[in-house]
């Protein structure tokens, strides 16, 4: 008897569960420990902010985020976006730092028909010929933030560009859009070890090359050891250098103070962008966790936003994949960096900044607006994805 | 390549290779003397650099903050093994690496909680933030700094070892620790002495490495994993193994970033051929330590 009432009990218990699909489920998996951690934390910390700012129900759902730490490894990361589909039955997974990892992830997650959604990572392959319906990037496609800095290098007339990046696909990414729009001559083009500590070797060949610029994608702690070094060697100021945002970050800009002043780099994202919502998630994160935010922060904050519109445009209603696929693909996303619109192959058509490093008011080196490079820029690979 | 840039990478092989050993000496002793596997030697080196920064500020000058962190490392060092690995001396190496682990995590999260997730800042002295011009080569004064300070210690560790009591002691340990145990060594006070001195070095390491690097929570185990494989290209309890293995190790991976590139452009396009030569200049150190483990099992200088 008493078993029967178990299996009673448990049957119940699977019959309870789809009932608790109207709390919106979201898997958190990013970088929290490692090198990489500063970037993971602030996609968090950013994210929550968001949720915090829709008084914890994004969509107007009760939002539970469960997160977990990839190690910036992708077997790790593969485990746990099981562990979100199997176990946790999230309806949505983002986090995602590193485009090794969101290759990796995918399969698993589309095959678990859970949404992917890159606050980060934007490979071209995911972009193109492996566009996928369950992923979406509310951030950027990795070339387009090396495309403003290769255009705006070669309107500077720059002649013998030296090119370096860490060995994976968005290093490979990186120099590939960069080389889009930059036509010069390509003194140099190195690709290091991920996670490289020591940068002197290539720095002495770079030196013996001669080029009249560099540009480097270094992200996280990678860029604070080359610009470190880049310094020391004697090459700041005689060398100028180059890079997308995510060389010369906030989070790399408190490490290395102002041995980046004057570098000019690229984002989608600027904490001087001026619109309200900007101003205050600025006021608000600097409020809340005592830092000035970086553009991975507000690539979270905008991840939520865009969970948000989907989740509200079909009514809570969470359980319909196709209807919550076609919200999220035709929303017109009210965020921090204005309105943006989304491709076919779920990549914004956003405006890509130029953006200069300096010290601001208070002291702190940031990064300032200089320019526009591009207006409702689409990303290069749109036109191999199947997706229509 | 011309002479001077084949100079200026052996300079640069050097200093990683001095710096290697800062770090590989504390773990080679602590491992032959005290037969512990120590996985946080790398945490010691992140409090090195971490209270390097936070005393540079306090301090207003960069010596006494480095002397400061590396003593203050020293007692840490003295702490945690009076604390948590006492115990595990009698243990399997099992036990001894999920302990260490544990310490790892510990203080990764303590540091998080103390310093704040994002990597900090810590640049070197102004006097030697620019070039030393060396007959024509310029070279950062900061790593000419790392490797005196290394060439440094390595004189000091070999007087320490070869021609004090102490060293005498050390020297013995690694030889024959349960000889000089029932010889009456206060063999407690002995351990403590070695891991506290292991600690201080690694401290120092951090202290010196974070000018260059980035301080961060982590920058530890990045460094531990090379840190291990020069002990065991070197031969375990060995300073002389460790000198020669962290000199290798620097030279083979500094020498093979800068040539092999070059190398595969003879007979490849730019782009492969940099992404072959850094994939293969990745794996050159764990291809020069299989070599070495298939010539001689206990590495170049074993102790026992």
């Amino acid at each position: 008897m008493t078993r029967n009432l178990l299996t009673l009990a448990s049957a119940l218990a699977l019959l309870a569960t789809p009932a608790a699909a109207d709390t919106l489920k979201i898997g958190m998996i990013t970088t929290l420990s490692g090198p990489g951690a500063g970037l993971g934390i602030d996609i968090r910390d950013g994210f929550a902010l968001a949720v915090e700012h829709a008084g914890g129900k994004l969509g107007g759902q009760d939002t539970q985020v469960i997160e977990a730490d990839d190690q910036q490894k992708p077997d790790v990361a593969v485990g746990l976006a099981n562990r979100m589909v199997e176990r946790d039955r999230v309806q949505v997974v983002t986090g995602v730092v590193w485009s090794n990892l969101a290759l990796a992830m995918l399969p698993t997650l589309a095959g678990g028909q859970t949404f992917f959604i890159s606050p980060n990572a934007g490979p071209s392959q995911l972009a193109g010929a492996q566009c996928n319906p369950y992923f979406f990037n509310a951030a950027y496609q990795n070339d387009q933030i090396h495309e403003a800095v290769g255009k705006h290098v070669q309107d500077e007339g720059f002649k013998k560009v030296y090119l370096m990046a860490p060995n994976y696909p968005a290093g490979k990414d990186g120099l590939a859009g960069f080389k889009r729009y930059y036509k010069g001559a390509v003194a140099g083009e190195v690709y290091t070890q991920v996670g490289q500590l020591d940068y002197a070797a290539e720095l002495a060949q770079l030196k013996a090359a001669a080029p009249d610029a560099v540009y480097v994608f270094y992200p996280g702690g990678m860029g604070i050891n080359f610009i470190k070094q880049y310094e020391q060697a004697g090459l700041k100021g005689a060398v100028p250098l180059f890079g997308p945002g995510f060389s010369f970050d906030q989070d790399i800009l408190s490490a290395v103070g102002e041995s980046a002043l004057g570098v000019k780099n690229s984002a989608q994202w600027s904490p001087d962008l001026d619109n309200a919502a900007n101003k205050t998630f600025v006021a608000d994160f600097k409020a809340k966790y005592g830092r000035i935010p970086s553009m991975y922060a507000a690539q979270g904050y905008d991840t939520a936003l865009l969970i948000d519109t989907a989740v509200k445009a079909v009514g809570g209603n969470l359980k319909d994949k196709d209807k919550l696929r076609a919200a999220l693909a035709s929303a017109k996303l009210q965020s921090l960096r204005g309105e943006v619109a989304f491709n076919t192959n779920h990549y914004p058509i956003h405006n890509i900044y130029l953006r200069e490093v300096v010290k601001g008011a208070d002291g702190a080196v940031t990064n300032k607006t200089v320019a526009t490079v591009f207006t409702n820029h689409a990303d290069a690979y749109v036109k191999d994805c199947p997706m229509k | 390549m011309d002479a001077l840039l084949l100079v200026e990478q052996g300079l640069n092989g050097l200093q990683l290779g001095v710096m290697l050993f800062l770090m590989a000496a504390g773990l080679t002793l602590v491992f032959g003397i005290m037969d512990l596997i120590n996985l946080a030697h790398g945490t010691f080196y992140m409090v090195g650099a971490y209270l390097t920064a936070a005393l540079v500020p306090v301090l207003d000058s960069f010596p006494l903050a480095l002397a400061a962190a590396v003593l203050l490392t020293a007692l840490l060092g003295l702490v945690v093994e009076a604390v948590a690995l006492r115990t595990l001396y009698r243990r399997d190496h099992l036990d001894q690496v999920l302990a260490t682990f544990g310490l790892i995590l510990f203080f990764n999260e303590l540091v998080k909680i103390v310093f704040g997730p994002v990597p900090i800042f810590l640049n070197p002295p102004a006097a030697l933030a620019g070039t030393v011009d060396l007959f024509g080569l310029k070279y950062p004064a900061f790593r000419l700094a790392i490797l005196a300070v290394g060439l440094a210690v390595a004189v000091f560790l070999w007087l320490l070892i070869a021609r004090t009591r102490v060293g005498m002691l050390i020297r013995a340990g690694a030889t024959n620790r349960e000889m000089v145990m029932a010889l009456g060594v206060d063999v407690r006070l002995l351990f403590g002495l070695v891991f506290a001195l292991g600690c201080g070095l690694a401290g120092l390491a951090g202290a010196m490495a974070g000018p260059v690097l980035a301080v961060q929570v982590g920058m530890g185990e990045q460094i531990l994993i090379l840190t291990f494989v020069v002990i065991v290209i070197g031969g375990i309890g060995s300073i002389r193994g460790a000198l020669a293995g962290a000199l290798l190790v620097g030279m083979v991976d500094t020498l093979g970033r800068a040539l092999l590139p070059a190398a595969f452009r003879l007979v490849m396009d730019a782009a492969n051929a940099s992404a072959a030569g850094a994939a293969l200049a990745s794996m050159a150190i764990y291809v020069l330590m299989a070599v070495v483990l298939a010539i001689k099992p206990k590495g170049l200088f074993p102790a026992h």
